[in-house]
């Protein structure tokens, strides 16, 4: 009898245990999404500031300026009607031109003065390092709490609960983690 | 060792350094109570009635004492340590209209977004060395404090890096366990100095016993004087841990060891003293304030006396940790 409500009573133990661990990753999963959306938020309003007070001097770059302009009008309006899969998909073209605007600043020795433009700059490179790093957060805690709703015997609970697993980011094509191998052999 | 395993080995460590510490209190304040308010051998041998119901009611003075100052102490900390910070360092928040600081504000944002950590408060420290540290109990309310010559000599990455790395102690719960044993370093400093000022007053006006008891109170008095520099010792070997360590979570969180290296060797050339932040707090910061070269020898006697590993040593670790993330594909 006592063996049997030892049981029983490890068995209540392990199930709180369990269940307030999935409940607590997958907060965790939840708010890491949402601080990727605060971010992209922000750096939809940065956008037309931008583009306004660099326009004049990068004469040759209007395509990529119209281009990220128009990303930015897609991904707006996709995640209104909540299209998720094209909004992100916009929001990697924006990625995109975003990084050769930064790239090419310093061919325009007249951008580079501008204490204006530079701030801007700087915004917008760190709205681009956040989101990037949200989304590497997102994808760690996700990867975690995939494990944890698939392993043994928690998988169990899980699947009574109906914890289901969430999707990852399929990282940008220029981002860092897909940058190809350098091989440096200074040590 | 991944991140949750960090935090449980440090909280444990936490756990273990202040029983270490109460240890060496007891260890004083019992000693200053065996030593100086009559319980010493020669009250046993005189065998009066009086003498003997006088021992009974022995009241342990020092040792509540000692307990009692490290208390306060840890109380005071945890109150307005980190003003004392502030104010022993001079430092000020930053100003968000200057672009290297917004950009110091930025990246910290950046790097508590990437460790999924609230954002701890940032300060400046008004001095032309190189260096950084970060102090608070825990996560949800830290602080991390860069030098002005930091902000100026490093670039965008390289800043990253070192926000990584305090960050990283932040994460750790490093933060709350080097605050602790700084704490703890002043009470017995506080104490052993008490003692041994007292020690001089009545030492001469008592007789302490010959023999045995006499030797054990050479040696306790020894203990006393030593005190502050073993348990100084004590914090350096847990300092010196955790820089590895941190240097591995910077990598971590920016993915991008070569940043840290450049910065580290930047810090490196930069041998002057940071003259802002006291030896007190040199174990928190991401290279020794007092800028001398012990960092960089190796051996028995820096092993001992640095707060932390060689630079040398570290950017070596960093530069494996490169080459592999590099040649993985």
């Amino acid at each position: 009898m006592i063996i049997i409500s030892i049981i029983v009573a490890v068995l209540i133990l392990w199930v709180i245990l369990s269940f307030n661990k999935l409940i607590s990753l997958r907060n965790q999963v939840k708010n890491a999404f949402a601080q990727i959306d605060v971010q992209l938020k922000r750096r939809h309003d940065l956008i037309p500031n931008l583009v306004d007070s660099v326009k004049g001097a990068m004469k040759f770059e209007q395509e990529t300026l119209t281009k990220v302009m128009e990303a930015r009008a897609k991904a707006i309006n996709a995640f209104q009607s909540g299209n998720i899969k094209e909004g992100f998909q916009n929001e990697n073209i924006i990625t995109q031109a975003l990084g050769r605007l930064f790239a090419l600043r310093e061919s325009y020795p007249e951008l580079k003065s501008n204490q204006q433009v530079s701030e801007l700059m700087e915004e917008l490179t760190a709205t681009e390092n956040k989101i990037s790093f949200a989304r590497q957060f997102y994808n760690d805690i996700t990867t975690k709490y995939n494990i944890a709703i698939e392993i043994f015997p928690t998988n169990i609970l899980a699947k009574i609960m109906s914890f289901i697993p969430f999707d990852l980011f399929e990282l940008p094509k220029d981002s860092p983690e897909k940058e190809a191998p350098k091989v440096n052999l200074s040590i | 060792m991944n991140i949750y395993e960090q935090q449980l080995k440090n909280k444990r460590l936490t756990i273990l350094i202040l029983f270490i510490f109460i240890v060496f209190f007891l260890g004083l304040g019992l000693g200053f109570d065996y030593f100086y308010l009559n319980y010493t051998k020669a009250t046993y041998i005189n065998d009066s009635y009086h003498q003997y119901a006088q021992n009974r009611s022995f009241f342990p003075v020092g040792t509540l004492a000692s307990l009692i100052i490290s208390a306060v102490l840890i109380i005071n900390a945890f109150i307005n340590g980190i003003n004392m910070i502030i104010s022993s360092t001079s430092a000020r928040e930053p100003n968000s209209s200057d672009i290297k600081e917004k950009q110091f504000l930025n990246v910290v944002e950046e790097m508590a977004i990437a460790a999924g950590i609230p954002k701890p408060k940032c300060y400046i420290v008004p001095d032309d060395d190189l260096n950084a540290f970060a102090t608070g109990f825990s996560p949800q309310k830290s602080y991390v404090f860069v030098t002005e010559g930091l902000l100026r000599e490093l670039n965008r990455e390289e800043l990253q890096a070192v926000i990584g790395h305090e960050m990283s102690h932040i994460r750790f719960y490093d933060i709350r366990l080097m605050t602790l044993v700084t704490i703890l370093i002043n009470a017995v400093g506080i104490i052993s100095d008490m003692i041994v000022r007292s020690s001089r007053r009545t030492s001469s006006s008592r007789d302490r016993g010959k023999g045995a008891g006499g030797i054990i109170f050479i040696i306790w008095i020894i203990l006393v004087i030593l005190s502050p520099i073993v348990s100084r010792l004590l914090a350096m070997a847990i300092s010196r841990q955790r820089e590895y360590l941190a240097d591995a979570g910077s990598a971590e969180l920016t993915r991008n060891p070569r940043a840290l290296i450049s910065a580290l060797e930047k810090i490196r050339r930069a041998v002057q003293p940071t003259r802002a932040i006291k030896d007190s707090i040199g174990h928190l910061c991401i290279t020794d304030p007092r800028g001398s070269l012990i960092e960089e020898k190796s051996g028995f006697w820096s092993d001992i006396f640095a707060t932390h590993p060689p630079m040398e040593k570290r950017i070596l670790a960093l530069k494996l940790m490169a080459y592999e993330r590099e040649n993985r594909t």
